[in-house]
């Protein structure tokens, strides 16, 4: 079994990607969930910058825009997702998951 | 830190580069860039840690004097018995800071708040590695040494945020929220104000910055940026929101003794205390620096004849120029709060800063003018500068007039 | 595999399995923002400068502020911010899902035999990007900058007090 430096990179943003998972299923807190969800695009994003690194064509660029592009799109999702739990705790005083289970209020 | 390939640089000029190779010329080729990247670290830290101290010295002379008193005066030099003008004040302001007792609250977190002032003084010398003191004299040779200055500088609002939380006292917090808040603000016109040196100049590295700043009209005229009507208006903005990043007065609500004590530094003593005042001092050094190298030409010197004083001394000048318009402001204006300088960075500045984007890109596009065009150029370009800035300005303040006092 | 690697990988995975699992908020952003910078840092190794700097710009320097001004919001009591820990009943089945995923990543990406170019990069440079961003891109570049003011206007809009404002107030 020999290891390419590509498999490493990609073993490695498996393992983020799986802790990132773990917490989020697990923590029944909102902004711990959230925070999750950050480490798998993370994770993600890891994974494209290592295949832009040992890929065939690493001067082009595309994997860094990519990357740039997902790191925007992540820091609006996680803006949303915030003010989304601050409007959850307005409402019904804690932020348990288990507890926002209404679709009425 | 890069060498010249041309033609020789005279001594001065080659000095502090031929010292630190004489200091590592003896060592094995691979180890030599570790060598040289520690002695650089080690300079720069040195250098800026003794201007830490002086300015210290120096801000409280300069507020004495312009208050019309003498400023320390009295610390003599241990063991001596001589006084020294106050030039001891430092040593002795050290002595005290290292002596006092530590005092951490029951209730806090330990950790952060060990860890706060660690990682704010860590990213503020973080800052330090991207500005070029002299034409040889970069610590780090990036592509987007401007990015990396600004990541590393918003870093820092991290520690304070752990500051306000670990003290464990709700007055600490409330502080550290408004001066988080105050940061967050003014980073956008830092940044704003940053982007048309960028367009003009083509790209982010200080280096080329600083190079394409270095021609002369007529031959004796610097092409500074900051003598372009695009470069006048953002070295403003970039000054007024280098004030704010770094707490200064009239921006210092996080640290004032009338505001919360001390703000997020209220439960922090000793060599803690000092190790955020030097991260300020720091901050406004790297800000300053930057400052220099975007908008008045780096280490260019203002004419050609001058250009046998060597760069670095050049750098040097214009650094404590500005850090003396950093303190005489202080002395100078009350402070602000907390609405009024949010007001003034989301109201006025980002507006401003997004014009003088445009100012920027017109003076770019209409390089080729020549001739009477030039004169229109600089006719346009100035009225887009100074229209907003008064009709934004007369907006804000309508309704807030003279003051009449009546006196009872 | 370089040793620079490794360590970088270890930290950042730990820090951010640390984070998922204490009790104490706080601590857990601050673990995380950690993880943030170490992946920062394996982006530097891996030569994308650029990349790394925005990281550090936009997560260290900006969610990191967001998300800590979120758990002092939505914190239970005035001065700690702690939540419970996972309940078993939850735990068990997530490390379930959590195992059997990294199993399926981890026979895949060992079984499949990827090709890898064997000299360092050419360093891509700010001006390329920018050129690429400006020209075939600059439509994705529009969009994304669209999509940033709608999300965060909307951010501001939901997260803001339902009160009616006060006539009194200074605008």
């Amino acid at each position: 079994m020999n290891l390419s430096p590509l498999h490493l990179c990609l073993l490695f943003s498996s393992a983020l990607f799986c802790v990132g998972l773990i917490g989020a299923l697990s923590r029944s807190n909102a902004i711990l969930v959230l925070l999750g969800v950050e480490l798998m695009l993370n994770a993600g994003n890891i994974n494209l910058i290592a295949f832009w690194r040992y890929g065939p064509a690493p001067a082009e660029g595309t994997g860094i825009l990519f990357v740039l592009f997902a790191i925007a799109i992540a820091a609006a999702e996680a803006a949303v997702g915030l003010a989304l739990v601050i409007a959850v705790h307005r409402h019904q005083r804690n932020i348990r998951l288990q507890e926002a289970n209404r679709l009425r209020g | 830190m890069s060498a010249p390939a041309a033609n020789p640089l005279p001594l001065l000029e080659r000095l502090p580069v031929a010292l630190r190779d004489a200091c590592t010329n003896w060592l094995p080729e691979s180890w030599r860039w570790l060598a040289n990247s520690l002695l650089s670290i080690v300079a720069v830290f040195v250098v800026f840690a003794t201007l830490f101290a002086l300015l210290t010295l120096a801000e409280r002379k300069i507020l004495g004097r312009v208050q019309n008193r003498p400023g320390p005066n009295r610390a003599p030099l241990p063991f001596l018995g001589l006084r020294t003008y106050g030039l001891a004040q430092p040593l002795a302001d050290g002595i005290k800071m290292l002596t006092k007792e530590d005092i951490v609250p029951r209730g806090a977190d330990r950790v952060l708040h060990f860890l706060a002032p660690v990682a704010l003084l860590a990213f503020s010398i973080m800052t330090f590695a991207v500005i070029p003191y002299g034409r040889t004299l970069l610590p780090v040779e990036l592509d987007a040494a401007v990015l990396y200055f600004f990541a590393a500088g918003a870093a820092t609002e991290l520690a304070i945020f752990m500051a306000g939380w670990a003290s464990r006292n709700k007055y600490s917090l409330l502080a550290a929220m408004r001066a988080l808040a105050q940061l967050i603000s003014y980073e956008l016109p830092l940044l704003l104000s940053v982007v048309p040196v960028v367009l003009v100049a083509g790209s982010l590295s200080t280096s080329v910055i600083v190079e394409k700043q270095g021609a002369w009209l007529f031959g004796i005229l610097p092409q500074w940026h900051v003598f372009t009507p695009w470069g006048f208006a953002g070295f403003l903005i970039f000054f007024v929101a280098a004030l704010a990043e770094s707490n200064r007065s009239p921006f210092d609500l996080p640290e004032a003794e009338s505001e919360l004590i001390a703000g997020h530094l209220t439960e922090y003593s000793g060599f803690k205390y000092a190790l955020f005042f030097m991260a300020e001092y720091f901050g406004m050094c790297a800000l300053s620096g930057m400052g220099v190298t975007l908008f008045l030409g780096g280490w260019q010197a203002p004419f050609p004849a001058l250009g046998f004083i060597p760069s670095y001394c050049w750098f040097a000048a214009k650094l404590l120029a500005l850090l003396f318009v950093f303190m005489w402001i202080r002395a100078t204006f009350p402070r602000l709060r907390i609405d009024q300088l949010t007001r003034l960075a989301w109201k006025f500045l980002v507006p401003l800063a997004l014009v003088n984007l445009f100012t920027a890109a017109f003076w770019v596009l209409s390089a080729g003018w020549a001739g009477p065009l030039a004169f229109a150029r600089w006719v346009v370009a100035g009225a887009l500068v100074i229209g907003p800035f008064l009709a934004l300005g007369r907006r804000l303040s309508a309704g807030l007039g003279p003051r009449s006092y009546r006196y009872a | 595999m370089s040793l620079a690697f490794l360590l970088i990988a270890f930290l950042t995975v730990a820090t951010a399995a640390v984070a998922m699992a204490l009790r104490n908020l706080i601590r857990s952003a601050l673990l995380l923002v950690a993880s943030w910078a170490g992946i920062a840092a394996f982006y530097l190794w891996a030569g994308a400068e650029f990349v790394a700097f925005a990281q550090v710009l936009v997560y260290v320097g900006a969610i990191s502020m967001v998300v800590l001004f979120a758990v002092l919001l939505t914190r239970p009591s005035r001065d700690e911010a702690e939540v419970t820990p996972a309940s078993a009943g939850r735990l068990l089945p997530a490390l379930i899902t959590g195992g059997a995923v990294l199993g399926v990543l981890v026979g895949a990406i060992v079984g499949s035999p990827l090709r890898t170019t064997a000299k360092p990069p050419p360093p891509v440079t700010v001006r390329e990007i920018g050129l690429q961003l400006m020209g075939p891109h600059a439509a994705a570049l529009v969009v994304v900058g669209a999509l940033l003011t709608v999300a965060l206007l909307g951010a501001v809009v939901i997260a803001a007090t339902s009160r009616p404002a006060d006539p009194g107030e200074p605008r």
